[in-house]
């Protein structure tokens, strides 16, 4: 790696992480009256440094870098943000903002009355789950990165656990748990590596390794324990109980963003750092549980009863899909495509996904359960509601024109053009399952025979616009140019 | 070749952690789960501290990377250790009773997951 410029746009990075963090201390001195304003702000804020940092690495055309405090690595932290991460981090500060809009309704203070605890802890969370996504997202070092997972999981289990039900904290505690077991496994590879090599930064590592028995096994290592954070079949069962018990704009930020943290570090570790180490047979073994997961997911989604589990056992399928990308990008000429049909997968995955998991609290909210059979043409009463998240099964099913339709069409071609036609099977049957239980929640939703079920609370109208947004946006990133999506090679050398 | 203290503790590390990962995934009680994530982190930290005492340079007595490296990941072991006996203690106030098994009648069908 070249000696650093610091570039002043440089001090964007820094801001991205710190931003969210200097929220914490705020929100804690001016109270919990005070937090959704502050939330607010700093989310419109936050939006406008991930786009400010979005142009400048586009302009640029190269991976834009800052050396905190003046010491350059590898004992110093830099933060670089290339073009993964610029997708990522715009992603996030989209859909963390559409929960903060969210959750107004259910963690505001109303004028007038005793405040509680439950807006001040919500907000507190909402900034550390975005601090950490941020963090890990533009850290380019290993013990950086374990440091930003450990502070996204630390944000993203109390969410979970926020209703302070039995269900839901027995649910949190569990996710805690497999979390710390990730974490630990993460952190002996790293410990291996670092024995090894002597250092942790990414791009020294990707110079130095070799192929040898301490760094396949700590590589092994990493990518359990990141998997387990991923929830990426068979370690997913902390995932559906989690979702569960958790307010809406919860299960929308951990479906949608929290899993995608950790698979971007998979990404980091087998790619950027360690390239080469990963032979082809582990590559076809990530992408076969990855291919597990989409056919048990989906199946268990199409026998839940509750359309908040559904969601969640799809979020276990959508997952699987991420995984495909590995055994194609290696295998093919498409290599390229197969990473973009990845990654795109996890943007209009956390859109699409974020968008279903609010209208399900929407539903919930308004008819006061999620039960799919009582659901009986709701269509009729909640409208928007329901088209949104007809929408935004477009993007689950891969059906054009919607962001999943080209994440899943470049997973496709590179199949097919990489000889590697059972991942086609899988792609494809797994669209036909998506279909098949989102029908199921449709077809109740849009019955024309039953009585429209009574509302309990009056329609959140802003809920449904912030909706129905997400839902639009999964479809928008599938009319992005083809060409234009080559941003997410920027300054990665592939 | 001799058993240095080194390989010695490195052994007794890389066994610690086997013995905190069997707890953490043998044990059906949360606090043992608790507990024997900690031994583990034990068993890892010790490895660091291996990994400080082989790479250190001519007349240092360790690398101090990997050390600050170790009190780094104490904090986060003590911070995800708390935060996992708070939730407990919590859903002992709850119910009166810490178990990860779902409550028998689950309001979902069954589905919920098993660990």
């Amino acid at each position: 790696m070249s000696p650093v410029m610091a570039a002043p746009e440089g001090l964007l990075l820094v801001l991205a992480i710190f931003g969210p963090v200097l929220g914490i201390p705020l929100l804690l001195v001016l109270g919990g009256r005070q937090a959704e304003r502050i939330g607010l702000v700093l989310l419109a804020l936050g939006l406008g440094v991930a786009i400010a940092i979005a142009t400048t690495v586009i302009r640029r055309g190269d991976a834009l870098e800052y050396v905190l405090g003046g010491w350059a690595p590898p004992l110093g932290v830099l933060l670089r943000a290339d073009g993964l991460s610029i997708v990522m981090l715009a992603t996030t500060a989209v859909v963390i903002g559409a929960a903060g809009l969210y959750a107004r309704s259910d963690f505001g203070v109303p004028r007038g009355m005793p405040e509680t605890r439950a807006p001040l802890v919500f907000w507190t969370l909402l900034l550390t789950v975005w601090a950490g996504l941020n963090a890990v997202f533009l850290a380019s070092d290993l013990f950086t990165l374990f440091v930003a997972l450990e502070l996204l999981t630390l944000g993203a289990v109390p969410l979970v656990s926020l209703s302070g039900r039995a269900e839901a904290l027995t649910a949190a505690l569990r996710y805690l748990l497999f979390s710390l077991l990730g974490s630990a496994l993460f952190l002996l590879g790293v410990a291996l590596l670092y024995g090894s090599y002597g250092t942790l930064d990414i791009a020294l590592l990707a110079e130095r390794v070799r192929v040898e028995p301490a760094t396949q096994l700590a590589a092994a290592l990493m990518t359990v324990g990141l998997l387990t954070k991923t929830a990426l079949f068979p370690l997913h069962i902390w995932l559906p109980a989690a979702h569960a018990g958790a307010p809406a704009a919860a299960s929308a930020l951990i479906s949608g963003l929290v899993v995608k943290g950790s698979f971007v570090l998979i990404i980091r570790v087998w790619v950027d750092a360690l390239p080469g180490v990963a032979t082809p047979m582990a590559a076809q073994l990530l992408a076969a549980l990855g291919a597990a997961a989409i056919l048990v997911g989906s199946a268990l989604a199409l026998r839940q009863a509750r359309l908040k589990m559904l969601i969640a056992y799809s979020t276990v399928a959508q997952v699987g899909y991420l995984f495909l990308a590995f055994p194609l990008a290696s295998a093919t000429q498409l290599g390229t495509a197969a990473w973009t049909g990845g990654i795109l997968q996890a943007v209009s995955h956390a859109l699409a996904k974020a968008s279903m998991c609010l209208a399900a609290g929407l539903i919930t909210k308004a008819i006061g359960h999620d039960r799919i059979l009582d659901m009986g043409s709701i269509g009729r009463v909640m409208p928007t509601t329901v088209f949104a998240f007809g929408l935004a099964g477009f993007t689950l099913m891969g059906l054009p024109p919607s962001g999943g339709f080209v994440a899943k069409w470049l997973l496709l071609r590179a199949a097919i053009e990489g000889a590697q036609w059972w991942w086609v099977l899988v792609i494809v049957s797994g669209g036909l399952l998506t279909g098949g239980y989102l029908f199921r929640v449709l077809s109740r939703a849009l019955a024309q025979s039953d009585e429209p079920p009574g509302l309990r609370s009056p329609l959140d109208r802003r809920g449904e616009r912030l909706v129905l947004g997400l839902a639009l946006l999964s479809i928008g990133v599938g009319l992005v140019p083809l060409a234009s999506l080559s941003i997410v090679h920027i300054g990665r050398g592939l | 070749m001799t058993l240095t203290i080194t390989s010695l503790y490195g052994l007794l590390g890389a066994a610690l952690v086997g013995l905190g990962l069997y707890g953490l995934l043998v044990q059906p009680h949360p606090l043992r789960k608790i507990l024997a994530f900690n031994v583990m982190g034990g068993g890892l930290f010790l490895v660091f501290d291996v990994v400080a005492r082989r790479g250190a340079a001519a007349w240092f007595p360790a690398d101090p990377v990997p050390q600050a490296f170790v009190i780094t990941a104490i904090m986060m072991a003590l911070a995800g250790t708390a935060l996992a006996v708070a939730i407990m203690l919590r859903l002992f106030a709850e119910t009166g009773r810490v178990t990860l098994r779902p409550e028998p009648p689950a309001s979902s069908d069954g589905q919920g997951g098993d660990s």
